[in-house]
């Protein structure tokens, strides 16, 4: 069943026309064609990145394992990784996901480095809540023995 | 990735995972043998699954020889998240590490954030003691010249540095 927008889009004289797979691979577009609610006519650059890199057979069975309603954006990230793939045949996305892991990697060390000048930056407080209750308590214990 | 791991006990050359899983011969110049060795025959399987051994084959050709080993691996990685995660795969990865960098920004912004705070305070209690005891003393203590963190705000000079503190703030 085709969602109504790309439904209309493929509309023309009341004729449905084949979805972006269909006419790449041309063959008929049927009514419950797996590909024609995510890749449409109008964006026939979004499937041939995808049938470049996956193959329009792989990405049929990976969408017809899944539930409808998970389709949409398991598309959008093959879409995201297809053209990544494209743009570096060597690494694809996985050079993003280097590089972002490196950049967690030194800003969890700037937290340390921030956190530990804190911790130094509390500890010369000359008049700190600890300092004052550490004072307080002694000042409590002496007087708790002499009273007893 | 060697092609010595595709010799057998006999010294005989065995087939590729690739090879194996295709059910074909496997040529002396196969591509894919030397990145995907028999004694690993899942890594192939996940990039079969995801891929399709065509456009792996395709891909390796399209890139030089020298980056091929690093190519199949990445396909190898890719594939095994596909695997892992059929919805969003690597483009998902990515997504969580997006917010984990933000996650940490704002930490470390929130951290700096309290250091400038606290360093504000003890800057200012600091300035209000030196005031405190400039007044108590008259200054005949010789306290001299004292320059502090900001030049602007503690230059102190016996009495006449109170003088100048006093002008700065009435």
């Amino acid at each position: 069943m085709r969602e109504g927008g790309a439904a209309a889009a493929g509309r023309k004289n009341g004729v449905l026309s084949p979805c972006a797979a269909c006419k790449l691979l041309r063959r008929r577009c049927a009514q419950d064609c797996v590909f024609a609610p995510y890749f449409p006519a109008d964006e026939p650059h979004k499937f041939a990145n995808v049938h470049k890199v996956f193959g329009a057979s792989n990405v049929n069975k990976m969408l017809q394992e899944l539930g409808e309603q998970q389709r949409s954006d398991a598309v959008s990230s093959m879409v995201y990784e297809a053209n990544a793939r494209i743009r570096d045949p060597v690494y694809g996305c996985v050079g993003a996901i280097s590089s972002l892991q490196q950049q967690v990697d030194s800003l969890r060390a700037q937290l340390a480095v921030a956190q530990a000048e804190l911790v130094q930056l509390r500890m010369r407080e000359p008049n700190s809540s600890t300092h004052l209750a550490s004072s307080n308590h002694q000042a409590n214990v002496g007087e708790s023995l002499w009273s007893c | 990735m060697s092609s010595n791991q595709n010799q057998n006990q006999n010294g005989a050359r065995s087939r590729c995972a690739g090879c194996k899983f295709l059910r074909r011969r496997c040529a002396q110049d196969c591509i894919l043998a030397p990145y995907f060795p028999p004694n690993n025959p899942h890594r192939f399987a996940s990039v079969h699954k995801v891929f399709g051994a065509s456009n792996v084959t395709k891909m390796l050709q399209a890139v030089p020889e020298e980056m091929r080993g690093k190519a199949a691996d990445s396909m190898s990685y890719e594939a095994s998240i596909r695997v892992q995660d059929p919805v969003y795969g690597c483009a998902g990865m990515i997504y969580q590490l997006q917010n984990q960098i933000m996650e940490v920004q704002s930490q470390i912004d929130i951290v700096k954030g309290k250091t400038a705070f606290y360093s504000a305070q003890q800057h200012q209690q600091q300035q209000q003691q030196q005031i405190e005891i400039g007044v108590g003393d008259g200054g005949g203590l010789g306290f001299g010249d004292f320059h502090g963190v900001d030049d602007q705000l503690l230059l102190w000079n016996g009495l006449a540095g109170v003088q100048h503190l006093e002008d700065k703030f009435n």
